[in-house]
Order: structure tokens, then C-alpha cells, then sequence
């Protein structure tokens, strides 16, 4: 179970910094797919058989099947343009990563709490998050940054679940799940009137 | 009785949701008399030192619960009733016009409006009453998520632009408090703790009552996440960017509800932070964070307003000034806690009635800048006067209730032997008062315009409203029933006053 949450683990800190690598709607919808897909497998062996059933289908299956239909629906713009370079938004993820490690041997951690490599995943996954946020103008791009801030968000939460709680993470992934859906449906707004889902665009409301 | 307070406006949404246009004027209004009258009941067994408790303790308001429950409760009663006007007037007009010259614009439909109306008033409820730190987060996430379509209302390229920054940069703000949440949860964490803190929903007591063990560098690190999550949400400055867009697009009475109840839900999630750093023996780390925060929000919000000529972007950056005011009086601890505690009640009076003024406003000139606004005592004399009796109250003017809170807050830092913070403050809110009066003056006098016509009358509705908050303010300012400042020395006593 140790070495299935270490490649696990593994697999989601590359995952990352393919994300931040690419500039194809299409991918991301697929990493965040895969990303969703991996938070459930860890919490499989972290024996949570109820709440990976919930995550698998809504973080692996319903939001980005729900990404993908407002995609489609906007029938442009497969390539974003991201604000800076995808170099540097790379390097700020590998940044993001060194941080993350420094951050974990100056905290004092409980050895017993957190798993190796998982707080440093976890940080890095919020970074890289954000990073897609701020460095992103599509809309949808940005949808998909606030989603793997979340999943990072998630992550660091994980060796806290007990049984007692499972409910509350529900109510959580549900919240979550409702947000993505509120954006989704701005999003599209957004494509009818602006005629683009890019951001760079918002310049009228400014003082 | 507190299951019927956040269950009532719920159900309510979800008929009026399936319902028609008739029928959401009609229960928009009654589900906030209800909603009122079982937050009044609520407020007063607090009050008398019952602890009401429903849901195995999921809702459990303290007093600084039911304090912020009282008040979102009465500002969404005042914004219905004036929202009963303001649907039949867009429902009259046939085509609206965009006021920037662009292409004229639809509405979202009617009860869409009023039943996110309802949902946003029972995720407050739920933020307001829960003393589950977990609950709390997740109703101000449901205050996001209703809210957004209110502010996309006018279906035009501007509250669109607003909705989206709103939508984003509070939903990464309120995910940053989620840390905030986890992070607390690290500190305090033993095997044996983390399964006596499962078995009931008071999260905040166990943490209080268990504070001391808590592990400091995390409790620290907890406390910034929670002060940077919710106060994107609260509006401090720097992370306000979202608000002046979204106050100034949004519907007036939903300006209206997001400045007077919306933040004060957000700073409660801070309170409840810096609750348990208090009892943790970490006050000074905390208050001196949020005074900073607090003075630099002062400052900025005084930046913007000055030569603002945009008046609901002027009154969102008075938001920023009052939620500055606020952070600062808690900051500073003691005596000033208490005068935040009236700030917070009258500053939400105030705010909200300027707000749904400015609807007024916005109906008859068809402008958001204050320089096209001229003789607001001809055209409109009723609105007129409250507004500009809302200025004096807003700019903390005597004899008005924010003069009141505001000198407490001053007299708290003096005491708090803060002479210099006590002098920026007040700088502060000198330039704020000059910013303010040369654009409320501005619009309030000057000579009839020829080009209105002279004979429109100010529906009851519209003007009934801002008026009792107005004479709400008033009195706050010359007499404070000894109940009322019992209870605010209640709320204060929880976070250091």
C-alpha cells in the first residue's frame, strides 16, 4: 500500500508539471481527468473505499466530462495563450517544488500524520494551481488552475479524514463540483458575448 | 426553530425557483419576515444566555454568531421589500439600455434573482450559526455561489466581467482559507484528540478549550491562511480588487446585501481565527496582523475614494474603509473591540441604505458618475435628503451611530496606548470625509435640470426602506438601549474586548 501511495504520489507531482507544460485545452482536460483519477487511488490505499468511489466520479469523471462538454460548445480556441511563456510558467512549477521540499524539512511535521512526499506534493499541486490562475487568460484555462489548486487542497487534508468525517469531505467535493459548474456556465456566457474566453479581453471595469 | 432558520429561505428558493413572477414578489418578502422573526427569537434566547442548539450541533450561535445572523436577517428584509419595487420597474421597462452606450442588454429572469436571494440568505445563516469551522466554510462558498448569478443580473459585458473576477478570485481566496482549516486541524493533532474532536460539532470550542496545546508555528501559519482566505472575501486591502467591480455592477439591493451582511460573514470566519489564537495565548500575532491589515485597507480605500467618480464604486471603497475600521478596532483589542462590535452594526445600517439610495439614484439619472448627478433636492427631494443624511452617517458625522463606534475604536487605541496608529486613523478618515462630501454635495445640489421631468414621484417602496435604516443609524447615535450594548459587550468579550 506504502509504494502504491508513493507512485502515486510520483505520478501527480509529473503530472503537474506536464500541466503547466501545455498549451492545448484538450491535455489539461485529460491531466486534471488523470490528476482526479490519482486522488482517488491514494485514497483507496488509504482505505477510504466510499470517498474514492465519490472522488473517482466526480473529480475524475464529472468535471472534466463537464470541461469538456463547455469546450466543445465554444468550438475555438483549442490553443490558449498564456501570459508569460510556458517556460516560465514550468519553471515557476519547479520552483513551486523546491519550496514545497525546503518547506518540509524547516516545518516542524508529525511524522505520524503525513506520509512521505505527501505534504511537498500537496504544496506543489496548490502552486502549480495558481500558477495556471494568474498565468492563463482563457477563462476555462483558469477554471481548470482552480480546480488543481483545489485537488492540492485535497490532497493536504487527506491524513486528517477519519471516518467520523467522510460526510463533511462529501459536502466539500459537492461544493466543489457546484463552483466548477457555476463557471462552467459563466464561461460560456462569457464565449457568447465576448465571442472569446479570453480574459486578457476584461478592460472595462478599472479605476 | 434554528433547523426552520436555515431550512425556511432554502425551501423558499427552490419553490419560488419552480414558481412565477407574481409568486416570488410575494414570498420573497415573507420568507424575510419569517427569516426575521426567528432570527430576533434566536438572537434573544443568546441573548439571555440560552444556548440553542439543533442538527447534533451543527447550528450552535454565540453571541457573535446570532450579532451577524440579526443583522444579514434585517438587511434582507429591508433589500426585499425594496426589491418587491425594483422588479416591478424593470418588469415595466421594455428595453434597457446600456448607460456606457453599448448594446442594450437583457435581464436574467425574475425569480432566478429571487431565489438566489434565498439561498444566499440561508448559506449566511449557515456561516453565522455554525460553530463547525468545516460548515462555516462551506456556507461561505454557498455565499459565493449564490451570489454570482445576483451580480450577473443585467446580463451586460461589465457584470459579466464582474461576475467572473468575483467568482475566481473569491473562490481561490476562500480555497486559501481551506488550508487555513486543514492547517489548524495539523496543529492540534494527536490520535486521541482527533477522535474526542469527531464526536461533536463544536469544532471552535474544542479548539478553544484545547488551544494551549496547539502547536505554535502551525496555529501561526493556520491563522495567516484563514486571515488571507476570508479576507479576499471581506475585501482587505490589497485583496479587494473583486469589490468595487462587483458592488458597482451588481443590482443596487444586491450592492446593498454583499457590503452590509456578505462581509460581515466573511470577517466572522476571521473572528473565529483569531478566537483561537486568543485563547491560545497568541492575540498579539493575530491583533497585529489584522491592525495591519486594517490600517492599510484604511489608507487605500482613502486613495480611491478621492476624486472617485463612480458613486457604487465610491460606496464599495467606503466598504473597504469600514471593514478596515473594523479589523482595526479588533486588532487593537480591548475597548475597541466593543465600539467594533456597534461599527459592524451600523456600518451594515448605513451601507445597505446607501446602496438601495443608489438604485433610486441610478433609476432617474441613468448615470454612475456623480458629476452628471446635479439637484438631487429638486428631483428627488425624499432620496436626496437620506442620501445625503447618509453621507453624514457613513463618513461618521454626529449624531449618527458610526460617529459613535468610530470615537470608541479612537478612544480604544489611545488606550491601547497607540498614539501613532491613533493618528493615522484619524488622518484617514479626514481625508475619506473631504473625498466623500465634494461628490455627495456635488450631486445633492445644484440647480434643477431642465431636461427631467418635474412631476415623477418617489414610489413608497423605494424611499420607505433606506429610511428606517436611516432612522436606525440615527438612533444608534443618540441612545443605545443598555440590551443592545450588553449584548455587543457579549460578542466583543469572545474576541478580546
Amino acid at each position: 500500500m506504502e509504494t502504491a501511495l508513493q507512485s502515486c504520489l510520483f505520478l501527480l507531482m509529473l503530472n503537474n508539471l506536464l500541466m503547466l507544460g501545455s498549451t492545448r485545452i484538450m491535455w489539461l482536460i485529460r491531466f486534471t481527468a488523470f490528476q482526479g483519477i490519482l486522488l482517488a487511488g491514494m485514497l483507496l490505499t488509504m482505505e477510504h473505499a466510499l470517498l474514492a468511489a465519490a472522488v473517482l466520479l466526480i473529480k475524475g469523471a464529472l468535471l472534466p466530462g463537464l470541461l469538456w462538454r463547455t469546450r466543445n460548445r465554444l468550438h475555438s480556441h483549442h490553443r490558449m495563450r498564456p501570459r508569460m511563456h510556458v517556460a516560465v510558467g514550468v519553471l515557476a512549477g519547479m520552483g513551486g517544488l523546491v519550496l514545497s521540499l525546503w518547506l518540509e524539512a524547516r516545518l516542524f511535521t508529525l511524522p505520524a500524520l503525513f506520509p512521505p512526499l505527501l505534504l511537498p506534493t500537496a504544496l506543489t499541486t496548490l502552486f502549480c494551481g495558481l500558477i495556471l490562475v494568474v498565468g492563463r487568460t482563457t477563462a476555462l484555462a483558469q477554471v481548470i488552475g482552480y480546480l488543481v489548486a483545489e485537488n492540492g487542497i485535497f490532497l493536504l487534508g487527506m491524513p486528517l479524514m477519519t471516518a467520523g468525517t467522510t460526510w463533511f469531505e462529501l459536502a466539500l467535493l459537492l461544493d466543489v463540483f457546484v463552483a466548477v459548474f457555476v463557471m462552467g456556465i459563466a464561461i460560456n456566457h462569457i464565449g457568447n458575448t465576448f465571442e472569446s474566453i479570453d480574459v486578457g479581453r476584461f478592460r472595462s471595469l478599472r479605476d | 426553530m434554528l433547523e426552520a432558520l436555515l431550512f425556511l429561505p432554502l425551501g423558499a428558493g427552490c419553490i419560488i425557483l419552480l414558481g412565477t413572477k407574481a409568486m416570488c414578489r410575494v414570498l420573497l418578502p415573507l420568507t424575510a419576515l419569517g427569516h426575521t422573526a426567528l432570527a430576533a427569537w434566536t438572537t434573544y434566547a443568546v441573548g439571555t444566555g440560552a444556548e440553542p442548539r439543533a442538527m447534533n450541533g451543527l447550528l450552535a450561535p454565540d453571541p457573535l454568531g446570532a450579532l451577524f445572523l440579526m443583522l444579514a436577517s434585517l438587511l434582507f428584509l429591508a433589500a426585499s421589500i425594496y426589491a418587491v419595487y425594483y422588479l416591478r420597474e424593470e418588469d415595466r421597462l421594455e428595453v434597457h439600455a446600456d448607460i456606457h452606450g453599448g448594446p442594450g442588454f437583457t435581464n436574467a429572469p425574475q425569480r432566478r434573482l429571487a431565489a438566489c436571494l434565498c439561498f444566499f440568505l440561508s448559506s449566511m445563516t449557515l456561516v453565522t450559526t455554525t460553530p463547525h469551522l468545516g460548515a462555516l466554510w462551506v456556507g461561505i462558498e454557498g455565499t459565493t455561489l449564490s451570489s454570482a448569478p445576483l451580480i450577473y443580473f443585467h446580463r451586460h459585458q461589465r457584470s459579466l466581467e464582474a461576475t467572473w473576477k468575483y467568482l475566481i478570485i473569491c473562490s481561490v481566496g476562500i480555497a486559501l482559507a481551506m488550508v487555513g482549516n486543514i492547517l489548524l486541524s495539523v496543529a492540534f493533532y494527536t490520535p486521541e484528540g482527533m477522535t474526542a474532536m469527531v464526536e461533536g460539532m463544536d469544532q471552535l470550542g474544542w479548539f478553544v478549550s484545547h488551544a494551549r496545546a496547539g502547536e505554535e508555528t502551525w496555529l501561526k501559519a493556520a491563522y495567516i491562511f484563514l486571515l488571507v482566505g476570508y479576507g479576499t472575501k471581506m475585501g482587505l486591502a490589497p485583496l479587494h480588487n473583486w469589490l468595487p467591480d462587483a458592488h458597482s455592477q451588481a443590482p443596487s439591493l444586491v450592492s446593498a446585501l454583499l457590503s452590509g451582511a456578505l462581509l460581515n460573514c466573511a470577517l466572522l470566519g476571521i473572528l473565529r481565527g483569531h478566537q483561537i489564537m486568543l485563547a491560545a495565548g497568541l492575540g498579539g500575532f493575530s491583533g497585529g496582523l489584522l491592525s495591519f491589515f486594517g490600517l492599510i485597507s484604511l489608507v487605500t480605500a482613502a486613495i480611491f475614494i478621492v476624486g472617485q467618480g463612480h458613486y457604487k464604486r465610491m460606496l464599495a471603497y467606503s466598504s473597504v474603509e469600514h471593514m478596515g475600521i473594523l479589523a482595526l478596532g479588533i486588532g487593537v483589542g480591548g475597548l475597541a473591540v466593543s465600539g467594533a462590535m456597534l461599527h459592524a452594526v451600523c456600518h451594515s445600517l448605513t451601507k445597505c441604505m446607501l446602496f438601495l439610495l443608489s438604485g433610486n439614484i441610478l433609476a432617474r439619472y441613468h448615470t454612475f458618475s456623480s458629476y452628471d448627478v446635479r439637484g438631487m433636492r429638486w428631483t428627488m427631494p425624499i432620496t436626496g435628503a437620506l442620501w445625503m443624511a447618509g453621507f453624514l452617517a457613513v463618513a461618521g458625522s454626529p449624531p449618527f451611530g458610526i460617529f459613535i463606534s468610530e470615537f470608541i475604536i479612537f478612544k480604544g487605541m489611545l488606550a491601547a496606548d497607540s498614539p501613532l496608529l491613533a493618528a493615522a486613523y484619524l488622518l484617514a478618515l479626514a481625508v475619506i470625509f473631504v473625498g466623500l462630501s465634494v461628490a455627495v454635495l456635488r450631486m445633492v445640489q445644484g440647480n434643477r435640470p431642465t431636461d427631467m421631468p418635474q412631476t415623477l414621484r418617489e414610489p413608497l417602496l423605494s424611499v420607505l426602506p433606506p429610511l428606517v435604516l436611516g432612522l436606525a443609524v440615527l438612533t444608534l447615535g443618540l441612545w443605545i438601549p443598555d440590551w443592545l450594548w450588553n449584548f455587543l459587550r457579549k460578542g466583543a468579550a469572545l474576541v478580546g474586548g
